[in-house]
């Protein structure tokens, strides 16, 4: 199923967009006096760097995997969008995060808060570890059982002596 | 026997979690709003920017609000199920109109036919923002006193309509 919010370049694209970054840059080292330092992307500075940091935080939807700080997608340019202007009126951190999880969902979240809904999500890793651990134990003392348990009558011992020299000479040592 | 038992055991456990997972959706998020006011706004509507309309406008009656664009791709696919819908008179639609230029949008209802009531226009996204879309199309069933019943993320599909829209259509309008 294809979603109209993702974007993807083809190959092809991508070519072209080299291709006519490449003519723009031949344009601009021609015409030196038309080169123009690159706009900012927001006129205050410290506002931008803490929507970077409330938006690391946060999942974007279109591009799951995809942070709302690094995401290209449409819907990640206007929540950065939401997110700026929250903070010129003055809103706090959490609550720019709870106007997100309000519309979005704990799933918005790369920390997705510890409730009852999300016990497993934390905690399971633990569980499973403590699983594997008890396995574990189990294994050794049954393996621990087994190795006592083989004790060699003396004829053996000779015999096993005699198996190890032979061995030995076999190794050319 | 447990020796053969046991990782058999694991590994079937482990094909019923990957079978789950290989199942699921990952592009479907529940939706916090469910069961919650729907979001008010008051915006423009397509066919006549100077009138308005508003959720408000609605109490009393169960109604769909669908989001589309006229760039949507899946809306197209989903649009002639609409227009089926809106044909039976069972439910008002309206349109939430996503960030679409204004005469696109009207060309595309002119070419593949207006199921809606009336069509809103967020050129801007925002009530988008307010109503949690992230993907277009979106659809939600809204209720008497407001609330937001159920929704429809991506396209609304014959089997949907069927099994889960009408149903609690028939039971909202008890």
């Amino acid at each position: 199923m294809s979603r109209s919010l993702t974007t993807k370049a083809g190959r092809g694209g991508l070519r072209l967009i080299a291709l006519s970054w490449l003519a723009a840059l031949c344009v601009a080292a021609a015409a030196p006096g038309f080169a123009k330092e690159a706009a900012p992307l927001a006129e205050d500075e410290a506002v931008e760097q803490r929507m970077v940091a409330i938006s690391e935080e946060l999942r974007c939807l279109v591009c799951q995997n995809e942070s709302l700080a690094g995401s290209r997608a449409e819907l990640a340019y206007d929540l950065r969008r939401e997110i700026r202007e929250k903070i010129s009126q003055g809103k706090s951190d959490k609550e720019i995060l709870d106007f997100m999880v309000d519309r979005y969902g704990d799933f918005v979240r790369y920390r997705p808060p510890l409730k009852s809904t999300t016990l497993l999500l934390w905690f399971g890793p633990f569980l499973l570890l403590a699983a594997g651990v008890t396995g574990l134990l189990f294994y050794l003392r049954r393996r621990g059982k087994r190795v006592v348990a083989a004790n060699l009558s003396a004829e053996e011992q000779k015999q096993a002596e005699a198996l190890l020299k032979l061995g030995e000479g076999a190794n050319g040592s | 026997m447990m020796r053969y038992l046991l990782p058999l055991g694991a590994f079937a456990v482990l094909v019923v979690f990957l079978a789950i997972g290989l199942n699921l959706d990952p592009r479907e998020v529940p939706s916090p709003l469910i069961n919650k006011p729907a979001p008010a706004f008051e915006l423009p509507q397509l066919h006549k920017p100077e009138a308005k309309f508003s959720p408000k406008d609605m109490q009393g009656k169960v109604w769909l609000l669908n989001v589309w664009a006229s760039w949507c791709v899946s809306c197209r696919e989903e649009h002639p199920v609409l227009v089926d819908l809106s044909k039976t008179g069972l439910v008002p639609i309206y349109g939430l109109n996503y960030k679409d230029p204004r005469e696109d949008a009207l060309k595309w209802l002119a070419r593949f036919g207006d199921p809606y009531v009336l069509s809103i226009a967020d050129a801007e996204g925002r009530i988008g923002i307010d109503y949690g879309v992230y993907g277009v199309p979106e659809t939600y069933l809204i209720d008497k006193a407001g609330v937001i019943r159920f929704k429809q993320i991506g396209p609304v599909t014959d089997a949907v309509l069927e099994k889960t829209i009408k149903p609690l259509i028939a039971e909202l309008n008890k």
